[in-house]
């Protein structure tokens, strides 16, 4: 069944490559993803951790290599994740004009590199499907972008690519650090090997070293993040709802499921820079974001900051702030992805999106108004949204990280991080001030809502984000097993 | 079970029929023959699975190394007919003949007395057969670089690469003279039991080698060698410059690995050569990828790219140690990497023979809008460019994976840092043909016709680099435990004892 997840986007994409209806089949694949995620999650039985619906497939016996996919409760709420935005970001996609099959085919190879990614329990495949969306990326922001396409689609492919290798070599470096005998690629072995030690204190801290910085560029950590604000203003609305919301990802679940289990002395060592590092994303950025005068690369450069929530829940490497920073994940991918919905429906009638080029929406686009105020909130983190319970878990994590870790630099971090709930409200506040209040323009009080059009999907994205805000146990409590299981004693 | 040795006997008759063939046929068209000359080398890819294993001798290894690169030498060279078919209108207009296609004959056959070189060499485990088989594939080489008679930048592209590569094999055969001397074999396992058994001085010793890596590092383009690459590949015949890119390279490699087995175990030497190699390897690979990055010409990018790709299959040589691992061990990366390698450069020239014979010239910009002209090449190429780049699934990203890995595993974290730098450069340069194909409007829409042969060859390339990036099992199966010397040392050094 997961191995469906992953091919039912490719199959679906080599259709439409080969002359298949775009449109009706990217949808058929996106619903069927978003119904596939969602059987797996309900069937997912929480009353047993660990790995479910393991299936393999040999592909290199020299090397130990399989082609093995598997989930438990953080990768089968990152599967749920990758349905939900898929099947949001190509029903909100707009009539395309030129080459519509490569548009949704390079969509749906996204798709299937995440869903790829999160679904594999070998370090091999979960890094090579999370390529698979490298180059879609780079065609879909060359070639349908807006604005400064062709040197932000330069911009993020080679700095993902140079992510990537650097990764590449961390999970080598790691792959090698265990003895000979016991080399393997299978998570859960190594896991069990990490668990009893097999690989030396002295030997985490230099793969630990890569990953973080490889794992890091692909997050956007600072001050790596230069990539993604630019892209992610360029990127055709689905393309940037697809690699916001759910690639982004990708090396947070990295950091989660290879990074800190597998090697949490290496992350103790490391931990004072990482948490200077994330205090940059959240300060840093965060001013940047304010600066910003233009509501998509505002959205861009707020994705780059509340990346560092989620580095502090991981920071921690306490059960507490990795379930919250997994359940932050879970939020900030849906309401970015709402955003940036709505973000491409103001494109309609002013391309720049500059801030002062609106005003006064409210009036003319009730319900858009509406939807992006919740969305807004979700964003700043207010209670009701998962955002909000996802931060507070992250933070009473934080407060109180894992044995061998100064805690007063936690608290200090803490305090920063508490601070940057302020700045998302300063930039998302103006941000709102400026497009929907106010009285509009002649021509703005013309322009027709177009949240009608496309409503569904937003509203799918803001139920869930308000589902997951009123039960995050239910979620919270998937998730936990997970991390109780590795994380050391 | 045949024989090892008919598999190089075929080739060279195939090859002296071509000739002949060629003298006293009457017709004018001599396409027929390199069809003929392609039937024949594939027939010989499915005998080469029937070796006798044993037909070897002190001066011929036959083994898995042995075979495979024998194979990788037939498939480059049914491909490189293939595409000198695709090129010959291009040719002919560079050619004085009475009339148009006379003179074709060598064109077709001389690549296959190239190939019957590197097929020997391949084998070649004694410096005498090691040196004929090169000059073998570099004389064949000097006649179809400089074939375009009256286009002048092969001329040049001629002189350029005769001078150096003459040069080059003055080197080589003053290297192996030293270490004769020192060892008085010229045998590589009589080589190796005389420096385990006897003590030679290792400065004359390193002497010699360093000059045996001046001849080698010729031939595979390594950096200080390489100012003779770009001229000769843009000059040349472009079907010849893939055969030079990807033939003369992997014979290299392969004659560097058995070369340097015996000297590795020596103490005070085989450190310092690998130190060397590791430099070279650096060079190599910063200036193959950054003086890439500014060309605005394919055939001269491809040129750069192949002295960067060199420069990998470098990090992986200087990454070799006598503790023999399965995984990451460097021979099996060089050998997976030129597998790789030979996929993704012959499915590019393939494609750009095609293209630059529509769009009438060889720069990036002849590439613009192709994935409308025919989706069917760009998509061909954008495999090639992916795959040279390294983006996984892929044959190339398995090759760069194994070359990183042994690396990694050698501790050499400064070849990494540097390696990784390099990948990135190479992003940038092989996307900007993505980009050019992919973004660009086209400036001329005529849809692209192709061969049925060469479709054929592009599609099975294509297929191929996804295939084995997939499922590396294949190769990886041929090359377990690969052996660089003669399993059995001892005895070949016995026997050329008992004839002093």
């Amino acid at each position: 069944m997961l191995s469906l997840i992953i091919f039912i986007p490719l199959l679906a994409a080599l259709g439409i490559l080969l002359g298949a209806p775009a449109r009706k089949t990217a949808l058929g694949a996106a619903a069927a993803e978003f119904l596939l995620t969602l059987f797996t999650f309900l069937s997912y039985d929480k009353a047993k951790a660990g790995f479910q619906f393991l299936s393999s497939t040999p592909i290199a016996p020299e090397w130990n290599l399989n082609y093995l996919v598997g989930v438990d409760g953080l990768s089968v709420l990152m599967l749920l994740l990758t349905g939900i935005v898929t099947l949001a970001a190509i029903w909100v996609t707009p009539k395309i004009e030129k080459r519509e099959p490569l548009y949704y085919a390079c969509l749906l190879f996204i798709t299937a590199g995440a869903a790829g990614a999160f679904a594999s329990v070998d370090l091999f495949f979960l890094y090579a499907f999370h390529e698979l969306a490298l180059i879609p990326t780079f065609l879909l922001i060359g070639i349908w972008g807006s604005g400064e396409r062709h040197t932000a689609a330069w911009k993020i492919t080679i700095y993902l690519g140079l992510g990537s290798f650097i990764l590449l070599i961390g999970l080598l470096d790691l792959y090698l650090a265990v003895p000979e005998a016991l080399r393997t690629f299978n998570l859960i072995d190594l896991q069990k090997l990490a668990t009893s030690g097999a690989i030396p204190a002295a030997a985490q801290t230099r793969p630990y070293i890569f990953l973080l910085i490889g794992f890091g560029i692909l997050i956007s950590l600072f001050p790596f993040h230069t990539w993604a604000p630019a892209a992610y203003a360029s990127a055709p609305t689905p393309a940037a709802m697809l690699h916001a919301g759910v690639l982004k990802k990708f090396g947070l679940y990295g950091l989660m499921r290879v990074a800190i289990p597998l090697l949490p002395e290496g992350a103790k060592h490391w931990a004072n820079l990482l948490l200077i590092l994330l205090v940059g994303n959240i300060i840093y950025v965060g001013f940047a974001t304010i600066a910003q005068k233009k509501l998509d690369l505002l959205l861009g450069y707020s994705s780059v900051m509340h990346m560092g929530y989620i580095f502090l829940g991981v920071a921690a490497m306490n059960t507490i702030g990795l379930s919250g920073a997994a359940l932050l994940m879970f939020a900030h991918g849906l309401s970015i992805a709402a955003l940036f919905a709505m973000a491409g429906m103001l494109r309609a009638n002013r391309p720049q999106l500059a801030l002062d080029s609106f005003g006064g929406l409210a009036k003319s686009m009730p319900a858009l108004a509406f939807a992006f105020g919740l969305a807004a909130f979700a964003s700043i983190g207010l209670p009701g949204f998962a955002n909000f319970a996802s931060e507070m878990t992250v933070f009473f994590g934080a407060y109180k990280p894992a044995a061998g870790l100064d805690a007063s630099h936690f608290h200090l971090a803490v305090i920063f991080a508490l601070w940057g709930v302020v700045i998302s409200a300063v930039y998302m506040l103006r941000a709102y001030r400026a497009i929907f209040m106010g009285e509009p323009s002649k021509e703005a009080a013309a322009w027709p809502d177009p949240f009608k059009a496309l409503r569904w999907p937003v509203i799918l994205l803001l139920a869930v984000l308000l589902i997951a805000g009123f039960a995050p146990g239910k979620f919270l409590s998937l998730v936990q097993p997970t991390f109780d299981a590795v994380l050391p004693k | 079970m045949i024989p090892s040795l008919c598999l190089e006997i075929t080739v060279l008759l195939l090859g002296i029929l071509m000739l002949l063939v060629e003298s006293f046929s009457r017709s004018d068209d001599k396409r027929g023959l390199a069809k003929m000359a392609i039937g024949i080398l594939s027939a010989l890819v499915g005998f080469s699975f029937f070796v006798d294993p044993a037909s070897g001798n002190a001066f011929y290894a036959v083994d898995a190394t042995a075979h495979f690169f024998k194979v990788l030498a037939l498939l480059t060279t049914i491909v490189v007919l293939i595409m000198a078919l695709e090129y010959s209108s291009v040719l002919a207009k560079y050619l004085p003949g009475v009339t148009p296609g006379a003179g074709l004959g060598e064109f077709y056959s001389l690549p296959v007395f190239t190939c019957a070189g590197l097929m020997f060499m391949a084998s070649a485990v004694d410096f005498l057969l090691i040196f004929v088989s090169l000059e073998l594939v570099t004389i064949s080489f000097y006649i179809l670089v400089a074939y375009m008679r009256r286009h002048t930048a092969s001329l040049e592209a001629g002189v350029k690469y005769l001078i150096l590569g003459a040069l080059s094999t003055g080197f080589l055969v003053y290297g192996i003279t030293w270490i004769f001397g020192l060892t008085g074999e010229t045998n590589l396992a009589a080589i190796q039991h005389a420096l385990a058994t006897k003590a030679v001085a290792t400065t004359p010793l390193l002497f010699g080698l360093m000059l045996l890596l001046t001849g080698l590092g010729f031939k595979v383009a390594a950096v200080p060698f390489q100012l003779w690459v770009p001229d000769v590949y843009q000059g040349a015949p472009t079907p010849i410059t893939a055969f030079l890119s990807v033939g003369s390279k992997a014979a290299g490699f392969v004659v560097l690995l058995r070369v340097l087995q015996p000297f590795l175990g020596v103490p005070g030497v085989g450190v310092k050569v690998l130190a060397v190699l590791a430099l070279m390897a650096a060079l190599t690979m910063l200036y193959g990828n950054l003086a890439a990055l500014p060309q605005d010409n394919f055939k001269r990018l491809l040129a750069y790219s192949s002295i960067g790709h060199a420069g990998y299959l470098l990090v992986a040589v200087a990454s070799v140690s006598d503790t023999k691992a399965t995984f990451g061990s460097a021979g099996v990366a060089v050998a997976f990497y030129l597998a790789g390698y030979l996929l993704m450069t012959l499915l590019s020239f393939l494609v750009l023979i095609v293209v630059a014979r529509h769009s009438r010239g060889d720069d990036i910009l002849h590439f613009n809008g192709l994935a409308k002209r025919s989706p069917f090449l760009a998509f061909a190429l954008l495999t090639a460019m992916l795959s040279l780049a390294g983006v996984p699934f892929t044959a190339g990203f398995i090759g760069k994976f194994l070359v990183f890995a042994a690396a990694v595993q050698a501790g050499k974290f400064w070849l990494v840092a540097i390696g990784i730098l390099t990948v990135a450069a190479g992003f940038y340069y092989y996307l900007r043909i993505v980009a050019a194909m992919y973004w660009q409007e086209p400036g001329d829409t005529t849809p692209i016709k192709i061969a049925p042969l060469t479709r054929t060859a592009i599609g099975a390339l294509t297929f191929a680099v996804f295939v084995f990036g997939i499922f590396p099992q294949p190769i990886l199966r041929q090359l377990k435990d690969p052996a660089f010397l003669p399993s059995t040392p001892v005895h070949a050094a016995h026997q050329s004892e008992h004839g002093d």
